[in-house]
């Protein structure tokens, strides 16, 4: 068995769906009868189809994952569904070798009403699993769930995170060549999740993996290669993911206005700048580990004192990554309908690159009593040759070697 | 060790004999995965009941009970059977509802089974075998219920009982054979099913079930056309120790039935991708 061989071959693969359910009954019908005469025909579009997945060739080895990402109805399902044999393809050819594993759905086939214990073997079984095998394996199975005190009641008692956990274990005992993966672990708790990519991360290296994921943190983490989907169609294919990841955040760049979330009027945001800067599609381009000065304009309408201001960094997921809580802010008696701007300086900043939104907040102090927030004041885009996927990438350098 | 290699494309379905094995050897790699199915379909039925299977023996025998009750009232006059009214009623209900139950097996199972083929490729037919062991456990309920009539009514134990088990066999295999011809646009088009429990509820008039073939007129012409009607006179013939009048036209109906069950098979294999595409994710 070579190392480097090739599991899984897909070549020119297409499949077309349609949009009318009635219409698609009668299609079906038809294709029936055509597919028992053995239809090579070239399929072209008939009225009310189109084209689900469209000429995706790619080639996975052992120890290779490849990402399948992509906004929702892309196509990414429908071609795991054609890897995975359930559909069959319109075009293309798909070459797979070895025993392949799916995670699409954890806990397939349990009844409600039978026990935890009974439905590891209903789910084994349809896993592919000889009674043999579940036999031994089940104790294993309990514990990697860890969910014994309950294995003998009834399923339909359970969470739906044990149900899920049940699930997996059974489904982790499972020796795939290939393994096809469609956004299963993103329920359960973070312990469960943790576990997902421990069995993962040694699978992996004897498995070539499919992942359809929404998660670009998983994604990165354990692809080797993806493919940006759009329409059907490979938009990015390539070795490069966080390049693909970054065109797949480009998609959702639709609206970078800013956006007020909070306010009790006594003030409002009136500008919001950098120092120096050009801005181009409202963006800022911020060379990375550069020192630039922000600075807003508000208009006082009722406070009588300054507020104070706070600013935090959100980047593409809108997950929080940074806080700017500039010291001695020296909060002095204000006028009402006067504007009043501020200038923070924010020193090298090692951001990676990307884009992230900056928002502002206005409160009476440090986290207390917030008068005005404001989403997105400032959008800054941060340029480095480096595609990275961590939000930091910190100034280093290496100094020492030491040879032994 | 060689890899096993699945190649998935168009026209992949040109050869019937290929097919076939396909079919068989699925079958047989399934064996546990149908036993298990079954297993968990039959303990599911009864575990949520207190009276369990005691409901498998209520059912027969209440319907058995209603033509019963329609004949010793004579609210209907029926031809004389040959032999005791309740051992033909209840063994041509019995017999009636293998037919039917098996006709409908393959449709109900697949249908049941909606969420996980579009999911998870395993062989679908473990579906079908699973459906016969589930009907196989429902009736042999009910033939316990049968011999025990037997003997209450006196007709006794005639060594042709020893061939009751084939009939009903081939009963089974009759029924899952056409059902193998619907299933795949009954999973399409709801209507079929509708048509097909319309249908039966009409053949079962023209079917001798409940009473015996009239001596002449048209219902004399359309019960012996009727291919359901050797299945269960032979059965219930073999049953009860008559000879079997009409054990020609079963063989016939027997014998082509099996290029027609491989056709079945094949037909239902082609076409679970083309509903698995038109079900919800």
């Amino acid at each position: 068995m070579e190392d480097n061989e090739v599991l899984v071959k897909v070549e020119h693969l297409s499949k077309k769906f349609c949009k009318d359910l009635k219409t698609s009954l009668w299609y079906g019908v038809k294709d029936l009868y055509a597919n028992v005469r053995g239809n090579k025909n070239e399929r072209t579009l008939r009225p009310e189809e189109f084209w689900a997945v469209k000429d995706i060739n790619f080639e996975l080895r052992r120890g290779e994952c490849l990402g399948l990402i992509g906004h929702n109805g892309a196509g990414k399902s429908t071609l795991l569904k054609i890897l995975n044999g359930l559909i069959n393809p319109d075009e293309g050819k798909v070459t797979i070798k070895g025993r392949v594993g799916a995670l699409i759905e954890l806990g397939a086939g349990f009844n409600p009403i039978l026990s935890g214990r009974e439905n590891i073997y209903n789910n084994g079984a349809i896993l592919g699993f000889t009674k043999k095998e579940i036999d031994a394996k089940v104790e294993a199975i309990i514990d990697f769930a860890e969910i014994r005190e309950f294995i003998d009641m009834p399923v339909k008692n359970y969470s739906s995170g044990m149900k899920v956990r049940l699930g997996f274990a059974v489904a982790a005992q499972m020796e795939p060549d290939v393994l096809i993966i469609d956004e299963v672990l993103a329920v359960g708790d973070l312990g469960f999740v943790l576990k997902c990519f421990k069995t993962i991360d040694t699978i992996l290296p004897n498995t070539a993996i499919v992942f359809v994921s929404h998660s670009m943190p998983m994604v990165s983490r354990i692809c080797s290669q993806i493919i940006l989907m759009e329409n059907g169609l490979a938009n990015f294919q390539g070795e490069n993911v966080s390049r693909g990841i970054d065109l797949y955040y480009h998609k959702f760049m639709t609206n970078e206005d800013s956006q007020v979330v909070f306010t009790d009027n006594s003030m409002e945001l009136k500008k919001a700048w950098i120092e120096d800067v050009n801005k181009i599609n409202n963006l800022y381009s911020i060379p990375w580990g550069n020192t630039v000065n922000l600075n807003f304009t508000i208009k006082n309408n009722n406070l009588s004192k300054t507020p104070y201001i706070s600013l935090a960094i959100y980047d593409k997921e809108q997950r929080a990554i940074a806080e700017v809580l500039a010291d001695e802010q020296d909060l002095k008696i204000i006028k009402n309908k006067k504007e009043v701007t501020f200038s923070f300086q924010l020193n090298n900043i090692y951001l990676s690159k990307g884009i992230y939104n900056i928002t502002f907040t206005a409160s009476e102090d440090s986290g207390v009593n917030v008068y005005y927030k404001i989403h997105k004041a400032i959008t800054i885009q941060i340029e480095h040759d480096k595609q990275i996927w961590t939000p930091f990438l910190m100034d280093s350098k290496l100094i020492n070697v030491k040879y032994y | 060790m060689q890899l096993e290699t699945k190649i998935y494309q168009k026209g992949n379905n040109s050869n019937i004999v290929k097919l076939i094995k396909e079919s068989f050897s699925d079958m047989v790699s399934s064996r546990f995965l149908a036993k298990q199915l079954a297993i968990r379909d039959i303990k599911a039925q009864y575990r949520q009941s207190y009276l369990g299977i005691i409901w498998a023996f209520i059912t027969p025998l209440t319907t058995a009970f209603v033509w019963i009750i329609l004949n010793k009232t004579g609210t209907i006059t029926l031809t004389d059977t040959g032999i005791p009214y309740p051992i033909y009623a209840f063994s041509g209900t019995l017999l009636w509802s293998i037919i039917t139950e098996s006709i409908n097996s393959p449709m109900s199972n697949t249908k049941g089974a909606g969420g996980i083929l579009s999911k998870i490729n395993f062989p679908k037919e473990a579906l079908l075998v699973s459906g016969v062991y589930k009907l196989l456990f429902n009736s042999a309920i009910k033939i316990v219920l049968l011999f025990v009539f037997l003997g209450i009514y006196g007709v006794g134990y005639h060594n042709s009982l020893l061939l009751f088990p084939l009939a009903f066999l081939g009963a089974i295999f009759f029924g899952t054979t056409i059902g193998l011809f619907i299933t795949p646009i009954g999973m399409l088009y709801n209507d079929i099913a509708k048509i097909i429990s319309m249908s039966l509820g009409f053949l079962m008039y023209v079917t001798p079930v409940v009473y015996a073939i009239p001596k002449e007129g048209l219902m004399k012409t359309l019960m012996e056309a009727n291919p359901l009607t050797p299945i269960i006179l032979t059965a219930r013939d073999f049953a009860v120790g008559q000879s079997p009048e009409y054990l020609i036209y079963y063989l016939w109906i027997m014998l082509a039935c099996i290029p027609l069950f491989f056709v079945g098979l094949v037909f239902y294999r082609i076409s679970i991708p083309i509903i698995v595409e038109r079900m919800s994710a």
